[in-house]
Order: structure tokens, then C-alpha cells, then sequence
């Protein structure tokens, strides 16, 4: 925008455009140097994380190499560390938290604007957003203390008492019978996305313009139809957007996850075996790790978890990439 | 408007700047979560006295070491005790407070507290998955009469560092090499064999959810959740049940005068009724005071606490140490010297 008068309105066409302050200005200046100085602080806290997460598992990764990441011992007595049973645990609980909370919170999302009642639109769709506001270690002390007994009688005794011996239902279900485990710990993080990945997938949904879903109506399309077909892919960015803003969540919860999951470090073999992930770990071990090779190798696995929060951003960003090609 | 809200900011700045420092003296500590709960009881009583108040974060044994160490907190506190060489290495001094122990609990349906008797290398080969069920017959030697259930043993240890774990697997080395040679003693160590609870009332929920699981935790979680403890044999083979009493005598016992810098683990001690997996926690400050009226605070604190804290001490299931050890220490606090060389403690 520019002082500049209207084209073919000569000197004589009414009173001269005012602005609040000239282009240019002081404080023009000054706002847009804070607005700068934002960014980059942002920019150079996200560097000095990255730099200073490499400098501190310098020592572990320097002892250890590239088979940090594929070896499953984790002595602090003898100072071995690896990093595959926490890499495999975090991964594990993260994919399966999305595998059942998605398909959920999409049937929340598509409920609460499509085919609920009007008067009780409003109500829902707050306690929605009300159970995404609960901390993470309320759902972790309730995991332990009320799911674990429930899982541990209604499902994993049940499936442990059916599987006959030697078949691969009996290898799926081995392990302690006490609601402990790679499941129940993936089973509450589904939990934890679920309101959350719902409440934002209804946002989206409600950005639909009324004259895309009604005309989609209007031409005999089913509500699954218009769902699917209409509502779903003109969302579809934010969708995915909001799809890995979960999983990052599912990546890096630790309270949620430590009550639950048993903590051991070799790799689980059965649905209801122990694991561990990266923030449980970190979280257990770093206030009481006093040798320095410990703390190193604690830092390394804070690092590893960046890089794999990154890949999976890479990858979402890959994903809408080729879906914008499509359109 | 903007000039109201500016008077008013500036107003409680000064404010606030005058309450801090018309304050009394405050000194912190940092480290062990096992002793927290005594030490703030302790401070709280101490203010009353004194207006002098404590500051202790339970940041857990490894945080306090390193905190005392990086000096940004008047005293550290670990459960994990510092050798000589350690203490001067780094220029620390070492003394204990209060006395604890570590009880083996378990889930066995229909069986009650000090029915099962247990020996340390049974125990040991418990946790290292060598005896798998109850009912095996290298148990039943030491429970003769008594039917235990056809069982697995669900193992359950600490997941997070901790001095218990350090206490629990000094005492499984002390008992079987296997157990040394394999595993070792340190707060965190590569367990053999089963699932790990996230502080003292994680292994106590686990333990208390999983019917035929055994796990290790301090006395008063064991006393204050009614859990189903074992008797442990100690040197001179007898079965010796967890209690106060037992913590005091094997406390008692101790060789203390031929411990250097106060190292020494409370295992296995000698004498009757003593409790096999007891241990102390210790306090560290620097020998070189750089403030020596604040060096002077701490050791005041610590010494009105052994005057006047065992009562509350024993409320909260703690043992406080016997007298002729709490000379002993405050003889050692002569090595605690302001910056002039001379003993701040008067």
C-alpha cells in the first residue's frame, strides 16, 4: 500500500488517503524488527536444541557408533548402551496408539457435524475438547491403577487361558498377566490422541462451505458418500496435519507411558510383553545417572527421538506434497 | 491508565524485595527422594524454632551428588554413599542421618506377612530368573511345612535409578557371585529378568496387582500398604523379621569407627535381630566453606535434628542413628572449615 493517489484521479479527487503511521516510520520499524527477532529466536532455540543435543551424546555416540541404535543392551554397571529396544518400543506404541485412535476420532468428528442432533452438538463436542485437556500423567496413574487390573482380567487372562499351546495365538499372548505391556501402554496413548486428533478433525470439518456439502447432497450422494468423497478430500491437508500433530504427541508421551509399560530394554516378543520407549526411558534414568557415559547415552536417545519426530514431518510433508500434485 | 499500572508494578517489586530480604536465613539442600518426607517434617519443625528455613527438592541421589558438586545447593543428600576417595576428590564431607530398610514384598494369595522365609542367594537366583516357581524345592528347603503355590515368580524392580536398587543389589552381590559377576551393584542396573515399577509405589502397585509377584521397597511402603513381607536369614542364620527394632540393632551394630568418610553399607551387619538389607542415607557438604555462617546454618540444622527429630523420625517408619554414632559425626564436622581454616561449626 502506498501513498500514491488512485490512477486517473488527479490532485483535486477528495481528501488524501490517511494511514495511521507512514510507511517507513519508527514504529513501523520497530514492529517489523520484533516480528524478525521472533522468527529467528525461534529458529536459533530449534538449532542450539539440535547443537546442544549432539554436543552432550557426543561421548556415548562417539564410544558407540552406528550400532547404538541396533543393540538392545543397556548395562549402566558396565557403561553398554543401545538404543534399539527404546527405538522399537516408541515406535511400536506410537503406531498402534494411531491404528485405533484414528478411525475413532474420525467417527467423533464426522458424528458431532454430520448426523447429530442439533441440541446436542454443542455439549459434545465441549467435552470432546475437555477430555483433550487432560494431562498426560492423570491418564497415566489411571492406566495403572484402574485399566491395568480391568485389561488384565476382562482381556489379557481370557486370551492367555485360550491360546493352546504351541500355537501363535499363545506366542502373541505370552507375558505377565498383569495389564502391564506393549499393548495397554499403546492402548492408553490411543487414549490420550483420541480427543485431541477428534476435536481438530471436527474444526476441520466444520470449515466445509455449506455450499460444497449441500450441493453434494442436492445431486442424491448418501452421508457416507458425501463424508468420504466430498467433506473428507477437501480437508485433506489439515487433516493430515492434524493426523501426524497426534502421532508427534504419541511419539514423545512420557508419563502416560512409563506407569504402564514394565521398562525393560530388550525387544518385545508378545502383544503383553514389556518394552520401553525413548521418553520413558529418558525419564526413569536421567535425575540418577551420575556416570557421565550414562547421561551421554541418555542425550543420544533425546536426539534420536528428534530425528525420528523429523522424518515423520518429512514424511507428512511428502505425502501432502504428492496429494497437492493430484489435484 | 499505563501510569496506575506502573506505580502498582513497582510497588510490589519493592514489596516483594523487602519480604525476601527481611527473611530469615534459608539454606538447600538437594538429592534423595528416600528421606525427604524426614527432612521436610524436620524443617517445618525447625521454623517454628528458628525462622530458619529448608529447602529441599528430592530430585533423586544422583541429582544431589552432582548438585553439591556444581555447588549450587548448601548440602547434597544421597542414599547412594561416596568412598573416601570420592569424598576427596571431590572435597566433599560425608555423614549419615537417618537409617532405613529394604524389605522383599510379595503377592501370595492366602499367605501372611513372615510366613515365607527367604535366604539371600534364594533371593538372588529369584532375580535372576534361576528359580522360576514357587513351589520349587530350593524354597521349599527353607519353608519346610509350608504349601506354596504352583505359581511363576513375576519379578518386579525399580525401572528408574534409584539408592534402593543400589542398597537391594549390593546386598544380592554381597550374597551370590553369580549375581556380582553378572549383574552387579549400582543404582540402575541391566536387570536378567522381569518388569520394572516406576518409584517405590510403582513396584508396590505391580506387586500388589500380579498374584505370585515379588519385588523389593522400603520399609514404609511395605508398613503403610499391609504388604506380605518375607523374613530374610541373616549371618548367623536366623530369620529375622523387618522391623524398627531390627533397622535399630543392625544400625547398632555397625562397625562405624572403622569406616572411613562414614562408607559404609549396612549389610549382613553382626549381632542379633539384625535386619540383612538396612542402609543409611548421607548428607554432603564441601570440606572448604566459601560462606561460613551458612555452613555453620546447615550443620546447626543437622544437629538440632538429631536432638530433637527421632520422635518424628519414627513416626514416619525411619530409624534414627544411635547416640554414639551421632558423636561420632559431629566430632567429623570439625573437618568443615570456613575460609579462614577454622571449624564453622561452633
Amino acid at each position: 500500500m502506498s501513498d500514491a493517489a488512485l490512477p486517473n484521479a488527479g490532485p483535486a479527487a477528495g481528501p488524501p488517503v490517511r494511514r495511521a503511521a507512514p510507511r517507513g516510520s519508527l514504529i513501523g520499524q520497530i514492529f517489523e524488527g520484533l516480528c524478525f527477532a521472533a522468527a529467528t529466536t525461534l529458529l536459533l532455540s530449534l538449532g542450539g536444541i539440535i547443537v546442544s543435543l549432539v554436543i552432550g551424546g557426543w561421548p556415548a555416540l562417539s564410544k558407540f557408533g552406528l550400532g547404538f541404535l541396533f543393540s538392545t543392551a543397556w548395562n549402566p554397571v558396565t557403561d553398554v548402551y543401545g538404543a534399539a529396544g527404546p527405538i522399537v518400543g516408541t515406535l511400536i506404541t506410537a503406531a498402534v496408539a494411531l491404528i485405533i485412535a484414528l478411525p475413532i476420532a474420525g467417527g467423533v468428528a464426522f458424528f458431532l457435524t454430520e448426523l447429530c442432533p442439533a441440541p446436542l452438538r454443542r455439549p459434545i463436542g465441549t467435552a470432546v475438547e475437555l477430555l483433550a485437556g487432560i494431562p498426560s500423567i492423570v491418564y497415566g496413574m489411571w492406566g495403572l491403577f484402574v485399566f491395568a487390573p480391568l485389561f488384565a482380567r476382562w482381556i489379557q487372562l481370557p486370551l492367555m487361558s485360550a491360546a493352546k499351546p504351541g500355537s501363535l495365538l499363545e506366542s502373541l499372548t505370552t507375558g505377565i498377566p498383569n495389564g502391564s505391556g506393549i499393548l495397554p501402554a499403546s492402548i492408553i496413548l490411543a487414549i490420550m490422541i483420541l480427543p485431541f486428533m477428534a476435536a481438530t478433525l471436527r474444526e476441520l470439518l466444520l470449515t466445509v462451505p455449506a455450499a460444497v456439502r449441500e450441493s453434494a447432497y442436492g445431486l442424491g450422494a448418501t452421508t457416507a458418500e458425501v463424508v468420504l468423497s466430498v467433506t473428507l478430500p477437501y480437508v485433506r491437508q489439515g487433516a493430515i496435519g492434524a493426523v501426524m500433530l497426534g502421532l508427534g504427541r504419541a511419539l514423545g508421551e512420557t508419563m502416560a507411558v512409563t506407569f504402564i509399560i514394565g521398562n525393560s530394554h530388550t525387544f518385545p516378543k508378545s502383544m503383553f510383553d514389556s518394552g520401553s520407549t525413548i521418553a520413558s526411558t529418558i525419564a526413569n534414568e536421567f535425575t540418577e545417572a551420575t556416570s557421565p557415559i550414562h547421561t551421554a547415552a541418555l542425550i543420544s536417545l533425546g536426539l534420536v527421538l528428534f530425528l525420528i519426530t523429523f522424518v515423520v514431518l518429512g514424511l507428512a510433508r511428502l505425502l501432502l506434497r504428492q496429494q497437492g500434485a493430484k489435484l | 491508565m499505563l501510569k496506575t499500572l506502573g506505580a502498582a508494578i513497582g510497588a510490589a517489586l519493592i514489596l516483594g524485595a523487602a519480604t525476601t530480604a527481611t527473611a530469615a536465613g534459608t539454606i538447600s539442600g538437594a538429592g534423595a527422594t528416600f528421606p525427604a518426607p524426614v527432612y521436610n517434617k524436620w524443617a517445618e519443625a525447625y521454623k517454628a524454632q528458628t525462622q530458619t528455613t529448608l529447602n529441599y527438592q528430592p530430585i533423586g541421589s544422583g541429582g544431589g551428588i552432582k548438585q553439591i558438586e556444581a555447588s549450587t545447593v548448601d548440602f547434597g543428600a544421597s542414599d547412594k554413599p561416596l568412598n573416601l576417595q570420592d569424598q576427596q576428590a571431590n572435597g566433599l564431607v560425608m555423614f549419615p542421618t537417618v537409617v532405613g530398610g529394604i524389605v522383599p514384598v510379595m503377592n501370595l494369595p492366602g499367605f501372611k506377612p513372615g510366613q515365607i522365609k527367604l535366604t539371600g542367594p534364594q533371593l538372588a537366583d529369584i532375580y535372576r530368573g534361576a528359580i522360576k516357581k514357587w513351589d520349587d524345592p530350593l524354597l521349599a528347603k527353607t519353608n519346610p511345612g509350608l504349601k506354596l503355590p504352583n505359581l511363576p515368580i513375576t519379578v518386579v524392580h525399580r525401572s528408574d535409578g534409584s539408592g534402593t536398587t543400589f542398597l537391594f543389589t549390593s546386598f544380592l552381590s554381597l550374597q551370590a557371585e553369580h549375581w556380582a559377576k553378572e549383574v552387579g551393584a549400582n543404582d540402575s542396573v541391566q536387570w536378567p529378568v522381569g518388569l520394572g515399577g516406576k518409584g517405590n509405589d510403582g513396584v508396590a502397585a505391580f506387586v500388589k496387582q500380579t498374584p505370585g509377584s515379588i519385588g523389593y521397597v522400603e520399609y514404609i511402603f511395605a508398613a503403610q500398604n499391609a504388604m506380605t513381607y518375607a523374613l530374610m536369614q541373616d549371618k548367623a542364620g536366623q530369620f529375622i523379621a523387618p522391623t524398627a527394632a531390627s533397622f535399630k540393632a543392625a544400625a547398632a551394630n555397625a562397625k562405624w569407627t572403622s569406616a572411613p568418610g562414614f562408607y559404609l553399607l549396612l549389610l549382613d551387619q553382626p549381632g542379633a535381630n539384625a535386619w540383612p538389607i538396612t542402609g543409611a542415607t548421607f548428607i554432603l557438604m564441601h570440606a572448604k566453606q566459601t560462606d561460613a555462617a551458612k555452613g555453620d546454618e546447615v550443620l546447626k540444622f543437622f544437629d538440632w535434628a538429631y536432638k530433637n527429630g527421632d520422635a518424628d523420625a519414627d513416626k514416619l517408619f525411619y530409624v534414627p542413628l544411635p547416640a554414639n554414632v551421632k558423636d561420632m559425626i559431629r566430632k567429623s564436622w570439625s573437618k568443615i572449615v570456613g575460609p579462614d581454616g577454622k571449624p564453622v561449626y561452633k
